[in-house]
């Protein structure tokens, strides 16, 4: 089971709005595709599937708000 | 960092969308180290992430007869429209080599466009909150991009030409009630696109030569030193 995490995405930057999830709960996902797309200001920032397996579950919805270091999402 | 410098002229949207992605590719693959695409388009409509299709103003008839396409695109922001009247500036940069600060990069477009107009002798502010370059409560330059990999797409337009200015009446931009103002309206006389395009191209140069923040981690387990 590994947990995706927000990074880090700049000096002073807490929080980040979940504008897309490419991929819905139950489906495949292979290391390093685009799983979920943030943004932040006038930027979106696509954050990477860290391993491949089952998107199992997905803590948060489109528009939510998620802290830097906040899990998004489990990959079982 | 060195960057390479695509000045693809006046040129469709969809297509300078796509040149994007294949040079994006080429940064990813590594090919390219970062580069500049440099453009201007046949009006547009595009929208952001935050855009609603309730910020188009203008009647779908009046778009279609104008041959104004619409196009929902994957960078921040809300809606916007691109003309040839302004300079559009996509730095496909791999913030490996610069900084992974998403609001450092916002703020470096934004200065980029504040250092080309005090050229010109224009004193231009930032807005908290209202990602852009202001003259007061106009606006003159906007600001959108999109980051994958820690690679930037999308990027920076510069109002320029006075006579394209009507074409923000089509929208609400950004979804709000902004004026738009343009290089020319300000000073009151004509602008020539190509220095203008010139001196911002070298105003990147200047301002990311000087930005090397860190090298990537590739590079440091190689022994390479800074370049």
């Amino acid at each position: 089971m590994t947990k995706v995490i927000l990074p880090e995405l700049g000096e002073g930057i807490t929080k980040a709005t979940v504008s897309y999830w490419y991929f819905q709960t139950g489906e495949k996902v292979n290391e390093k595709d685009d799983l979920v797309e943030l943004t932040t200001d006038k930027a979106t920032f696509n954050l990477p599937s860290p391993c491949s397996g089952t998107l199992s579950e997905v803590f948060f919805s489109e528009g939510d708000t998620v802290n830097v270091g906040e899990a998004l999402a489990v990959i079982e | 960092m060195e960057f390479e410098v695509f000045d693809i002229g006046l040129f469709d949207f969809r297509r300078a969308w796509q040149f994007q992605r294949e040079v994006f590719k080429a940064v990813k693959n590594g090919g390219l180290k970062s580069a500049l695409v440099v453009c201007r388009h046949y009006p547009v409509i595009t929208l952001g992430r935050e855009a609603s299709l309730s910020h188009i103003l203008a009647p779908q008839k009046e778009l279609k007869e104008r041959k104004i396409a619409i196009y929902k695109i994957e960078r921040g922001g809300g809606v916007t429209y691109h003309g040839p009247g302004q300079l559009t500036m996509y730095p496909v940069f791999n913030l490996d080599y610069l900084k992974k600060d998403i609001h450092w990069f916002l703020r470096k477009l934004e200065e980029i466009a504040m250092l080309c107009l005090s050229d010109f002798g224009i004193s231009s502010q930032r807005r908290p909150g209202l990602t852009g370059v202001w003259l007061g409560e106009q606006k003159i330059a906007s600001i959108g991009i999109a980051i994958k990999s820690w690679i930037t797409f999308h990027g920076l337009s510069i109002n320029v030409k006075k006579d394209d200015l009507a074409n923000f009446r089509l929208i609400r931009p950004c979804g709000m009630d902004i004026e738009m103002t343009a290089l020319e309206a300000v000073l009151g006389r004509a602008v020539e696109i190509d220095s203008l395009k010139n001196q911002l191209i070298q105003i990147f140069r200047k301002t990311f030569l000087n930005s090397i923040v860190k090298v990537p981690p590739e590079r440091q387990r190689g022994g390479n030193s800074h370049d």
